[in-house]
């Protein structure tokens, strides 16, 4: 196994750990993560990542739930079993709508929550690489991968320590 | 230089951290229960368990136990029913349509309110389970094939689109909150220590909040919000539905969606309402659901009470405009028949009551907001009565005009359903975080006292 060293800088504020992403970034040292107690916004824009694009399984779910109850309705009672009701046509479709509607909306949330689960990883049996415990309670951690950098560890100390970092630590996982 | 805006008090008062933040609403989850939870979590079981004997007498001995009647069919059932679901609008509402609104002033309430909202649902639904009579055979409102002893349901029904409708915002709100939960889980797990730790770490689904995850995550929380707002429309949609398709005067107008939507809306935020005034009483949450919170709340009590009261005068004006007899006739037979107390009862409750949140004292006093928020949801009750009893009451041949009187059994029943909503309520706020810390940490810089101190 190998082991991987971190260097992880503890900040205290969101505006701080902003800035510190950016002229890290312009040093040319690369950023394994950094984690927050709530969403920080644009710091995935400052950290490179790319927009998140979840809507893209939202509307593939969505539309495969579209077509799943139109058939179902379509099929169980325009062709397996039609039933006279009222006189009416066999497959009414607006009277369908409600159904095609919820079904649509039940598969894109469900489908989509799962693809972010599987994307980020998230189960209830994952046991989670903790950088700083406090980093869901009240601190911001950024996470530097040594291996990763050419850099050497002392000058990302340094430049951490400069660029607003309350605290240094390493960690080896 | 410091800009004060005149529009917004503070969402958060008392210069709190964000360490405090964690330790105020951590405390509750991690402390043993105190006595006042205990002794009300043990009224609400034995309410729970008296409540269970009446629902199981009336699977057992069926819906005779009830007060219904030739005439009147369908009574407190239903109207529980609608009431409860009704209730179950303000989770969805606050969390989904304040997101996309972007009101930050929801990041103290949504957590309890979405809890609510899936408690309240359940009660709906044990409510579709009893008048089932049969309710073991509940699963043939599903779409099974005809050979498994029916045939198709009709998708041509309200009632099936009611299931439909029912189990996924049941669904969706149990998974909007589940996924809300997650980071603040990871901050007990981070906090705790043996089987505590063991039981939150496997919930938190092994979260560590990096900036990516996060990213993502405030995509599917905006999308899941934008999935879930016309969810939460539908639903009371399709509930009025179940009236509307009909062809009883007075169920049968096309107004009923809206106005369902807007009473839903009216009663849940009454019944958020409650509730917040008791936790942030019991768990010392002042400075997290402060004044303006409930004042807020407030207006949006008075909006939809002044909209449900257009639609009340609406119904009548339609009803003399239609020159319909029958119509006509169900509409006075309301307001001066012999349930006229149930009438006025609405009105006075629904329509009037509210009116006093004009007046910012009023809407800013913590005692008139409970009270008036009660009366609120014994107006709502009382307005699904209405509509479900004085129509069904005098039917077309006026031999078999009765009256409803309720018996043990709807009592009972209806007793259930608080003792399950209020257990349910008690465990929820004794082991899960009853605020949402990620969000209100989140909107604690541009919202607290201490702007720059943190």
């Amino acid at each position: 196994m190998t082991d991987n060293k971190y260097i992880v800088g503890i900040f205290n504020d969101e505006d701080v750990v902003m800035d510190a992403v950016q002229k890290i970034r312009s040093k040319g040292i690369k950023i394994h993560e950094v984690f927050c107690p709530y969403p920080v916004h644009g710091l995935d824009h400052a950290l490179g990542y790319e927009r998140p694009r979840m809507g893209v399984s939202a509307f593939l779910f969505g539309i495969t739930g579209t077509c799943l109850a139109f058939l179902l309705t379509f099929w169980t009672l325009g062709i397996d079993w039609p039933m006279n009701i009222g006189g009416k046509n066999f497959f009414p479709f607006p009277t369908n709508i409600p159904i095609v509607f919820e079904l649509t909306v039940l598969l894109a949330a469900f489908g989509m929550s799962f693809t972010f689960f599987f994307m980020e990883g998230l189960g209830p049996s994952v046991k989670p690489i903790i950088f700083d415990i406090r980093s869901t309670d009240d601190k911001f951690a950024m996470a530097i991968d040594l291996n990763k950098n050419t850099v050497s560890d002392s000058e990302i100390t340094a430049f951490l320590s400069e660029f607003g970092a309350e605290e240094v630590n390493v960690k080896e996982v | 230089m410091s800009v004060v805006s005149p529009i917004r008090e503070h969402l958060v008062t008392g210069g709190k951290t964000y360490h405090d933040v964690t330790e105020d609403i951590c405390r509750h989850v991690e402390a043993k229960p105190t006595k006042e939870w205990k002794i009300a979590f043990a009224i609400s079981v034995l309410v729970l368990l008296y409540g269970g004997g009446w629902v199981l007498w009336t699977w057992w001995e069926g819906l005779g136990v009830w007060g219904l009647n030739k005439t009147v069919g369908w009574a407190w059932d239903i109207t529980n029913f609608v009431w409860w679901v009704g209730i179950g609008h303000a989770g969805t509402l606050i969390s989904a349509i304040l997101l996309l609104f972007r009101q930050k002033w929801r990041t103290s309430i949504n957590r309890a309110a979405e809890a609510m909202t899936i408690f309240a649902v359940l009660c709906a639904a044990s409510f579709i389970l009893m008048h089932m009579g049969r309710p073991w055979l509940a699963y043939w409102a599903l779409p099974l094939p005809n050979t498994f002893g029916s045939l198709w349901v009709n998708f041509n029904s309200p009632l099936v689109w009611d299931v439909f409708a029912i189990s996924t915002y049941f669904s969706v709100s149990c998974l909007f909150w589940f996924i809300g939960l997650i980071p603040d889980l990871a901050t007990i797990r981070d906090r705790a220590t043996g089987v505590r730790k063991t039981i939150y770490g496997a919930l938190s689904l092994g979260w560590t909040g990096g900036a990516r995850t996060w990213a993502r995550y405030e995509d599917v929380s905006l999308i899941l919000a934008g999935l879930s707002t016309p969810l939460v429309l539908s639903v009371h949609t399709i509930v009025s539905f179940d009236f509307a398709t009909s062809v009883i005067p007075g169920w049968h107008t096309t107004i009923f969606p809206p106005y369902f939507v807007a009473g839903a809306i009216f009663s849940g935020f009454a019944m958020v309402q409650n509730l917040m005034l008791v936790t942030r009483v019991v768990y010392k949450l002042e400075d997290y659901i402060t004044l303006e919170h409930i004042s807020l709340m407030n207006k949006i009590i008075t909006l939809t009470g002044s909209i449900v009261g257009v639609a009340y005068i609406t119904e009548f004006f339609i009803a003399a405009y239609s020159g319909v007899e029958y119509e006509k006739y169900a509409f006075i037979n309301r307001a001066t028949g012999p349930l006229w107390w149930s009438y006025f009862g609405m009105m006075f409750c629904n329509v009037m009551s509210p009116q006093v949140f004009w007046f910012k004292k009023l809407r800013e006093n913590i005692v008139v907001s409970f009270v008036i928020a009660v009366v609120v949801n014994i107006g709502m009750w009382f307005e699904r009565f209405v509509i479900i009893v004085t129509s069904l009451h005098r039917d077309y041949l006026p031999s078999s005009w009765t009256y409803f009187t309720p018996r043990m059994g709807d009592i009972g029943d209806y007793l259930f359903s608080f003792g399950f909503f209020f257990t349910c309520f008690f465990l929820f706020s004794k082991f899960l975080p009853v605020i949402n810390m990620a969000e209100v940490k989140a909107v604690l810089k541009s919202s607290s006292e201490k702007k720059s101190n943190h």
